[in-house]
């Protein structure tokens, strides 16, 4: 690993004056930052702490509904805090890496790093969450730009993220057996007024995405039935040691299937 | 550089150390506590489990700065002050739990978590929560066996295998 300074604040604003030195970089649970710095895939003049900021951290309930989540919680907290008010979201925390990685990793972190096979990702954009930084607002929509890329800015900081609380929801995941991140991982939910969403990660060369049409055969009829004759095009998807671009387009039906029947 | 201070197996400790030294490192060359191993570069394997604060975690994946204030246990801190094993490390050799042993003071951290959380896992609960252990001389079979032990249930099910 090669040298670098560190930063401790206890608070955002000055996290945010900390990092804006050249190529200064937050760590939050380090679960993906300090194995890359081992590898030397990370050079960062400056690493800057966010875990002892408490106003990063939590899980709440807001006025409009809505379940607000500090970027800076871990996946344990979610998903031992959130299983009440969303437990759909509180079992995907559940599922991430090993018990150890869930008392590091963090919300913030998994956004920021936008793996193309993490979990968090596809529940963001189903539920159609936003994204509170330290200087704005981001809707899910508008957050994810591809694999490892998003619409965060340099030094930005996630702050919160705010998602609706659908209905019914689950995520399934059809984990890779060595890496534990999946190779195909669906969340589907269903919202009061009846909208399905489908969101697919794992899968495409493009990160998470939504899977519109089970979406519109799932907003007439929620049952894994109705997407029964749907099959998603293999076009686009990741082709690697683990699987063809074929057999994930089979594993997003299959598992998409799966993820409305435990809904 | 930073100043660090912290509680190691009910020790007070304080050291100067480089931005960059993960904890695994401060244990094992800092304080001389080897018994917490490195298996991997990677976070995957789970010989380095330590507990901090009382939460498991790879000691090769933080950094020794990040336990400022914190209270650590290491794998050292598990038997008695007269060198008596606790009753997972009892369950682990009665059961035949380990055979070269290097994966053990992971298994045995990761196996004191799961216990404190959840004292009666089922044989499912305790496969899933080993996920990130990795052995490679048992088969995991009698690991389970031992943890399903030292949680105080009966272990005759398991053993035809
Ligand atoms: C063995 C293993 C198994 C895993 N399995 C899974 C899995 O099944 N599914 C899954 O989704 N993930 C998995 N992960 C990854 C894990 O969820 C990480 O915790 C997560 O991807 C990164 O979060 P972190 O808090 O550790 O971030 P870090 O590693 O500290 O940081 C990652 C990146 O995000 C940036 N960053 C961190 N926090 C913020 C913030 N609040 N705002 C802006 N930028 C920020 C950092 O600068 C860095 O670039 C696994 C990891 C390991 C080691
Ligand atoms: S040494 Fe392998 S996970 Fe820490
Ligand atoms: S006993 Fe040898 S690695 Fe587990």
């Amino acid at each position: 690993m090669y040298e670098f300074e560190i930063a401790t604040p206890t608070n955002i604003a000055d996290a945010v004056a900390a990092l804006a030195e050249e190529d200064a970089q937050a760590l939050a649970g380090g679960q993906t930052l300090i194995p890359s710095l081992k590898a030397r895939l990370a050079m960062p003049s400056r690493l800057v702490s966010l875990t002892r900021i408490p106003e990063m951290k939590g899980v709440c309930r807001a006025d409009d509904g809505r379940l607000c989540i500090g970027g800076g919680t871990t996946h344990a907290t979610v998903a031992a805090e959130a299983a009440e008010a969303f437990a759909g979201l509180a079992a995907l925390a559940g599922q991430i890496g090993d018990a150890a990685v869930r008392n590091r990793g963090t919300l913030g972190g998994s956004l920021a790093n936008n793996d193309p096979s993490a979990c968090y990702p596809p529940a963001v954009l189903a539920t159609g969450a936003t994204i509170l930084t330290d200087r704005r607002e981001i809707a899910a929509e508008d957050y994810f730009q591809g694999m490892f890329t998003t619409a965060l800015e340099e030094g930005e900081i996630i702050a919160e993220v705010r998602f609706p609380v659908p209905e019914a929801s689950a995520d399934v995941k059809f984990a890779q057996p060595a890496s534990r991140f999946a190779l195909v991982g669906v969340f589907a939910a269903r919202f009061a007024d009846g909208a399905a969403r489908v969101a697919v990660t794992g899968a495409s060369e493009g990160g998470v995405y939504r899977w519109r049409e089970a979406e519109e055969a799932l907003s007439e009829t929620w049952s894994p039935d109705a997407i029964a004759g749907l099959s998603a095009p293999a076009e686009g998807m990741i082709d690697d040691a683990h699987g063809s671009p074929a057999y994930r387009a089979h594993l997003v039906g299959v598992i998409t299937r799966r993820a409305v029947a435990a809904a | 550089m930073a100043q660090i201070s912290l509680m190691v197996n009910g020790k007070s400790t304080s050291a100067e150390v480089e931005g960059r030294t993960l904890l695994v490192d401060f244990l094992r060359g800092g304080l001389g506590l080897t018994g917490t191993h490195v298996g991997c570069d990677t976070s995957q394997c789970g010989a380095c489990l330590v507990h901090v604060d009382g939460a498991v975690v790879k000691a090769c994946s933080m950094f020794a700065f990040e336990a400022d204030g914190a209270d650590v246990r290491t794998i050292e801190g598990m038997a008695g002050a007269d060198g008596a094993l606790s009753t997972i490390q009892q369950a682990f050799r009665d059961h035949h739990g380990l055979q070269c042993g290097f994966c053990t003071p992971g298994m045995v951290m990761a196996a004191a978590a799961l216990l404190k959380d959840t004292p009666k896992p089922t044989e499912a609960e305790i496969r899933h929560y080993l996920e990130g252990n990795i052995c490679r001389c048992t088969g995991y079979h009698n690991i389970i066996k031992a943890i399903l032990a030292a949680s105080g249930q009966d272990v005759s099910a398991l053993a035809a295998e």
